[in-house]
């Protein structure tokens, strides 16, 4: 493998790393509060749908971004109410969100377009561009670290760098900030923040809005700056892989980057190569499609390590009288 | 009262006789959708042609999931519909259980062969349109390298990529054909983001001509073509128009004549069952030229491509099926 095929898969592999980290930390907001959030595939996938719609009715890639946005957070406030405000079953909740973002989004689009279920090839303005970072066109004639620079950190669109900024951003929040203290806290012992004087419900519905925010920034990426449109269930299931890698990570942001990056790697060296070609023996392409859900369960067998997850998790709290 | 129940009760008699009437063809449109731009949208194409010229009617649904597949089938036939085309290879082994159950009902299946009395099997010389468009695709490559991105993994599309490779082959015999497919289960068909992370992948080994047979996976492919400024090459619709400026051509396959032809024959009662193979003589498969790549079609390429057909058509090339022998004879 040369350097050059290195410098395109690591290219590769940040595209698709992106959505996956996005809804990553949406899942690590929402799950350190003390909400199993099993959803996001199915918020990711109304972004996406409302995203395209609006970008492909308006012309305007900004606007859609928005319309995905609020449909995420809108999403989140009805798993908020349920889980949080009537302390029903988490994961249910979320279950019946992804069902409901499948079969709406569809719908409203065959309704709207009468495309089959999917929006129109988006052009111009209502896709994002990508991005050329400051230098790149200057330093690509630096030996190593200037391909590295402007061939693979450089050229996505701006949402692969907003999510990039994203986990410092909740490194930040989480473990700097009276918040994030606060947040983490209501995760692992709910009963004692109250007993300090501090809304629980605040604090988790400040969570799955932040959830909301991030799982609709993924699916505005998919549709409008992975691909150019929606398409009936493009998620594909990347909702749930980055569950897998937030368990992988042990829900702490950092980790959670690499997490992501290593599952986007595993896509992109199975797109590149049909099959890696070990002297001994040959791994078949979906082996390795197969790995990131595999070294999720020997990671929650507890062979490297354990994964504990916020002690709070998927228990509504109740207060006591 | 008794005014409104002789009112429902007519409308249920006319109803019922309307049902036992019906002779109209059904249509069932697969996976993928009626508007994949691609293999169930010629089929709906078709049939809305023979709606139009003959005023006829038919009866349409569109399965939503594998499992549909037999009920959406037998409640087509119970419902009277005569014949009842079948969309795709994935249909072969319920059809294979459903037609002998209702002898007098003809069913049409289109990519793969059913042999049953009551069933006409259609089948397209795939290779053979492929093969033009990888002569096509070698002449206009710079770079030596051009790629083919399939849907789900079966060898209908290996049909397709082994086609490709021996016309790319055959204008430069160095060239290198790169192919992935999308995946192993039916959701490959409807994937964009993967099929434009797949050519990306190819046009960053060298690739400067993508051909894609991958339903709607496919959009994502042409897509990726035209962001990054390559070729490509679309498959089953005409898809030249959806980016003029880099689509080189289509590998046609008129899905959407065999559904009319399939209806018309019904309708004249004349529909044989047995198989048919549309090939390039018949102009089953075709390489799509229209205004949209008129600029792109060089001189070079018409001609060599109207001499391949008719050495195709006339035995001269042997163009290998990959579905015969589950292998291909070139390097891929």
């Amino acid at each position: 493998m040369d350097f050059l095929t290195i410098i395109q898969i690591g290219d590769s592999t940040i595209r698709l790393a992106t959505p996956l980290l996005l809804a990553c930390l949406a899942g690590l907001f929402s799950e350190r509060s003390g909400i199993i959030d099993i959803g996001l595939e199915g918020k990711m996938l109304i972004s996406a749908f409302f995203s395209a719609a609006v970008a492909a009715l308006t012309g305007s890639v900004w606007l859609g971004l928005l319309a995905g946005v609020a449909a995420a957070v809108i999403f989140s406030l009805i798993h908020g109410l349920a889980s949080i405000t009537f302390r029903g079953d988490q994961l249910i909740s979320g279950v019946a969100l992804n069902f409901l973002a499948s079969g709406m989004s569809v719908l409203i689009a065959q309704d709207i377009f009468a495309q089959g279920g999917r929006t129109p090839s988006l052009s111009g303005d209502a896709r994002f561009a990508s991005l050329d970072l400051p230098f790149a066109e200057a330093l690509s004639g630096v030996p190593i670290l200037g391909p590295i620079y402007s061939d693979m950190l450089s050229g996505h669109t701006i949402l692969v760098y907003v999510a990039l900024l994203a986990v410092p951003a909740t490194w930040y929040v989480l473990f700097r900030t009276r918040f994030g203290l606060r947040l983490r806290a209501v995760g692992e012992n709910p009963g004692a923040v109250d007993t300090a004087g501090v809304s629980v419900k605040r604090l988790r519905y400040g969570a799955v809005l932040i959830c909301g925010l991030l799982s609709g920034l993924g699916g505005a990426y998919l549709s409008t700056g992975l691909a150019a449109g929606f398409t009936q269930e493009m998620t594909a299931g990347r909702g749930y892989i980055a569950l897998a890698a937030l368990i992988f990570a042990k829900w702490r942001p950092w980790q959670a980057l690499g997490a992501c990056l290593l599952f986007g790697f595993l896509q992109a060296v199975s797109n590149r190569f049909n099959s890696i070609d070990l002297i001994l023996f040959e791994i078949p392409n979906a082996f390795v499609l197969a790995l990131p859900y595999i070294l999720t369960v020997v990671i929650l067998a507890g062979f490297v390590g354990r994964a504990v997850p916020p002690r709070a998790g998927g228990t509504p709290y109740v207060k006591e009288r | 009262m008794t005014s409104m129940s002789k009112i429902l009760g007519a409308a249920a008699t006319l109803a019922l006789s309307a049902g036992a009437a019906l002779a109209e063809p059904g249509l069932i449109i697969d996976l993928g959708g009626k508007f994949d731009k691609s293999f169930n949208e010629s089929a709906y194409t078709g049939a809305q042609r023979w709606v139009e010229e003959t005023g006829g009617d038919y009866v349409e649904t569109e399965l939503q999931s594998e499992a549909q597949r037999e009920q959406t089938m037998r409640r087509m036939a119970e419902r009277g519909a005569n014949p009842v085309v079948v969309l795709g290879f994935a249909n072969a082994s319920t059809l294979e259980k459903v037609a002998p159950d209702y002898p007098d009902t003809n069913f049409v299946i289109i990519d793969e062969q059913v042999d049953q009395p009551n069933v006409k099997s259609i089948k397209f010389a795939e290779h053979e349109g492929s093969y033009l468009a990888g002569m096509m695709a070698a002449i206009a490559s710079e770079t030596g390298t051009v790629s083919f991105v399939g849907g789900m993994d079966v060898p209908l599309i290996r049909k397709f990529a082994c086609g490709y490779a021996q016309g790319a082959k055959a204008v430069n015999e160095d060239i290198e054909v790169i192919q992935n497919m999308t995946g192993t289960t039916p959701a490959a068909w409807n994937d964009p983001v993967k099929g434009g992370e797949l050519t990306r992948s190819q046009i960053s080994q060298g690739s400067d001509v993508v051909y894609a047979a991958a339903g709607g996976t496919g959009v994502g492919v042409l897509q990726a073509a035209a962001d990054e400024g390559i070729y490509a090459i679309g498959v089953d619709s005409n898809q030249n128009y959806m980016h003029p400026e880099t689509m080189l051509t289509s590998m046609v396959k008129r899905v959407d004549n065999a559904v009319y032809d399939a209806f018309e024959a019904a309708e004249a009662g004349t529909l044989e069952t047995g198989l048919e193979v549309l090939d390039l003589e018949s102009e089953g498969v075709a390489l799509a030229m229209d205004e949209n790549n008129e600029d792109l079609v060089t001189e070079e390429m018409r001609t060599a491509i109207d001499e391949a057909k008719q050495q195709i058509i006339a035995g001269e090339i042997e163009v290998h099926d990959y579905t015969e022998t589950d292998s291909c004879p070139v390097e891929m």
